[in-house]
């Protein structure tokens, strides 16, 4: 396809400035869906290790529900369905919170994996130099499995990156709603798709191969289960 | 040293202990009196280990009760029952029992003097001069003070072991808890290890250590206790119980030892 | 409270819209899927091959495709290629695009599991005489199967949430004829809950299904499972 080639001469300067902006609002949008999913997750991780009976079974059944269905119908709900009770956002805030929410689940099995990986030996021996069951979490057991999380957390960034675009759906201001635009206003729509494409590409390729290289190296500090 | 009272440190009453239907401990009675090095003897099964962390409650006995200085451990009287005590009470408590286990379970994300400091420094409050200056004298007592800023991976056996009784020893305990602690090392790093608990012995340590290693147990020990099948079978002082036992399973035992 | 009675009073009309759409979105799903499956595997057998211009273009493939969202190439699968002249259906696309997408993740998968077989039940099989072909036929692959089911499995239950986003270009599925639903009535609230209760219970499901098959095949794959124990 050679006119490809013209047609982004042509286009080129108007549509990358336009996209790129977009795509500011795409990175925050991921960074802050993730730090809600973050923080949420590990609060629910903990409150499933919990002896404390109703804990446990809350984070258990909050992880089953969100983890079984989209992130799409909890946007949904959250934009649409709670405007019904007067609870009003906007789209971008709606979606932060959505992914955030529906995030942390995942977020919240993969910090139990992590924490329960991590040899008991360890969180026996803090016991025996009289810490709480809490105060070895802190100093002991958390610092090492976060270490362990840090590949499958990056890959979760990855992911929640390429999901934001899913936004676009309920007309969050960012990439994708962008390229849409641009796609219907100018009648090229491969041509708007696969730069948008490409700049997501460019978003999440570093961030795959420094995680790759993560993964290679996070035996350091950490004794595991298997050890 | 005590102010020579025989009144017990430790006191072990009736102890049982069960994981699901196997009964590893069926009735112990043990008493260590300030001072004394105890080390405890027997076939693997026989309940050692289980006793050990029956005594700083990493296991709940099934019944049976255990007193530091006369006092309950990990369960209080409220005149009726008897009902298991908090975490942090239980926290507390084990200030006073120290342990090194036979994989040393160093933290590998702390350096050895940070090993030795975190429980000062988190659970006993105290200052960070304070702390880091008990850590190094500690460490330079079991040798190692020029590997303060080593991490776990960077030493050996022998060395992370010895780190493990200086983090012991930073709580300032009343009765120290060793469960195998040369068990996992390679022949020539055992030494190492045994000079420094012969060392506390001497000081006057309360110790209580699980070991095979016989020559130890002959050397240092105030009296060898005999375990065998969840029940102290035999005790006394080494001379006694290694040359002129008084059980057959206890002769049985010696003999397969000597053998190996 | 008002809300639940009145929630049960549409129900019946919202089921009869929304059922039907559920038997699309199984069969999106479905559809893709198998051409996920098979996408999968032919480009973890090409990267089997170890020439380099194949595995080049393999790998690069699969990281255009796994670095891109989803939605970007169902929209270029849909929109883009009618400047050729393409014109797919909502279903084909939506079909096609999660199939080609899941294609590139299950490659991975399936490379994984075959490589952790690899080597010397190869070097094995070779020395009795097979060809390469037949002992990936007969050795490596029934062997990788045990190992490739759990990721498989999991993959399938996302699958059927992902067909969400293939509303996005008016394929009749739930969430689409769940968008009109609530034009039509302007009951986002009951009918998105709904919505997520029917994602539920489909979820819930494949991962019974998806538990029953990883344990049968467990037992009789390879990797030691299937021998006798020795009590």
């Amino acid at each position: 396809m050679s006119d490809l080639f013209a047609v982004y001469q042509e286009h080129i300067g108007v549509w990358l400035p336009q996209l790129i902006e977009a795509a500011g609002n795409t990175l925050r949008m991921t960074a802050l869906s993730f730090v809600l999913a973050f923080v949420v997750g590990l609060v629910l991780a903990l409150a499933k290790l919990s002896p404390i009976r109703p804990l446990h079974l809350f984070a258990s059944g909050y992880i089953e529900v969100m983890r079984g269905i989209p992130a799409l119908a909890v946007l949904f709900l959250i934009y649409f369905g709670l405007a019904d009770f007067g609870i009003i956002f906007d789209a971008f805030p709606a979606a932060v919170i959505g992914f955030g929410l529906n995030g942390a689940a995942y977020m919240a099995e993969i910090f139990r994996a992590g924490i329960t990986s991590i040899h008991s030996g360890q969180l026996e021996a803090a016991l025996t130099v009289g810490m709480t069951p809490m105060a070895a979490m802190r100093w002991v057991i958390l610092p090492q499995a976060l270490r362990v999380v840090l590949p499958p957390l990056a890959n979760f960034g990855i992911a929640l990156l390429k999901d934001t675009s899913v936004a676009s759906i309920i007309s969050a201001p960012e990439l994708m709603l962008r390229a849409r635009d641009l796609a219907s206003s100018s009648f090229l729509p491969m041509e708007v798709f696969l730069l948008a494409a490409a700049i997501y590409l460019v978003m999440s390729l570093p961030v795959a191969f420094l995680t790759r290289r993560l993964e290679a190296r996070f035996a350091h500090g950490v004794v595991s289960r298997g050890s | 040293m005590n102010n020579g009272s025989t009144a017990a440190l430790l006191r072990v009453d009736d102890l049982h202990k069960s994981f699901g239907a196997n009964e590893v401990l069926r009735g112990v009675d043990l008493e260590v009196r300030s001072g004394e090095t105890i080390t405890i003897i027997g076939p693997s099964g026989s309940g050692k280990t289980t006793l050990l962390r029956c005594i700083n409650y990493l296991e709940r006995p099934t019944s049976g009760h255990v007193y530091i200085e006369d006092r309950l451990i990990g369960e209080h009287w409220n005149g009726k029952t008897f009902q298991h005590v908090g975490d942090r009470e239980l926290a507390r408590e084990r200030t006073e029992m120290g342990m090194v286990f036979q994989r040393f379970n160093l933290w590998p994300h702390l350096t050895a003097l940070e090993n030795v400091t975190l429980g000062p420094l988190r659970v006993l409050k105290k200052s960070t001069e304070q702390a880091r200056a008990e850590g190094q004298a500690l460490l330079d007592k079991v040798g190692l003070s020029h590997k303060a800023n080593e991490y776990p991976e960077r030493l050996s056996g022998g060395q992370q072991q010895r780190v493990a009784i200086a983090r012991a020893l930073a709580m300032q305990p009343k009765l120290l808890l060793f469960d195998e602690p040369t068990s996992a090392l390679d022949p020539e790093l055992i030494g190492e290890v045994l000079n420094v608990m012969r060392a506390l012995a001497l000081e006057g340590r309360t110790m209580l250590v699980v070991t095979h290693e016989m020559r130890f147990a002959q050397d240092v020990a105030d009296r060898v206790i005999f375990m065998d099948d969840g029940l102290i079978v035999e005790e006394g002082p080494p001379a006694q119980l290694f040359e002129r036992p008084q059980q057959t399973r206890t002769r049985d035992f010696l003999r397969q030892v000597v053998e190996h | 409270m008002l809300f639940w009675e009145r929630f049960r009073d549409n129900l019946p009309y919202f089921l009869e819209v929304l059922i039907p759409a559920a038997g699309m979105t199984v069969r999106i799903a479905a559809g893709a899927f198998v051409l996920a499956i098979v996408v999968g595997l032919v480009l973890a057998l090409l990267q089997t091959v170890r020439v380099a211009i194949i595995t080049i273009v393999v790998r690069t493939y699969i990281e255009i495709i796994r670095g891109t969202p989803v939605l970007a190439q169902l929209f270029i699968l849909y929109f883009g290629l009618t400047e050729i002249g393409i014109r797919f259906t909502p279903v084909q696309a939506a079909i096609i695009g999660l199939g080609l997408n899941g294609g590139a993740y299950l490659a991975e998968v399936f490379r994984a599991g075959i490589e952790s077989i690899h080597a010397g039940q190869m070097e094995a099989a070779l020395t009795v005489g097979m060809t390469p072909l037949s002992a990936m036929r007969y050795v490596i692959l029934p062997q990788a199967l045990s190992v490739v089911v759990p990721p498989t499995t999991n993959y399938s239950i996302a699958l059927l949430k992902d067909t969400a986003i293939v509303s996005a270009v008016a394929a009749p599925e739930i969430m689409f004829k769940a968008r009109n639903l609530v034009m039509e009535t302007y009951l986002s609230a009951q009918i998105y809950l709904l919505v997520a209760i029917m994602y539920l219970i489909m979820s819930l499901i494949l991962a019974f299904i998806a538990r029953r098959l990883e344990r049968r095949l467990a037992v009789s794959g390879a990797s030691g499972a299937g021998r006798p124990s020795a009590a």
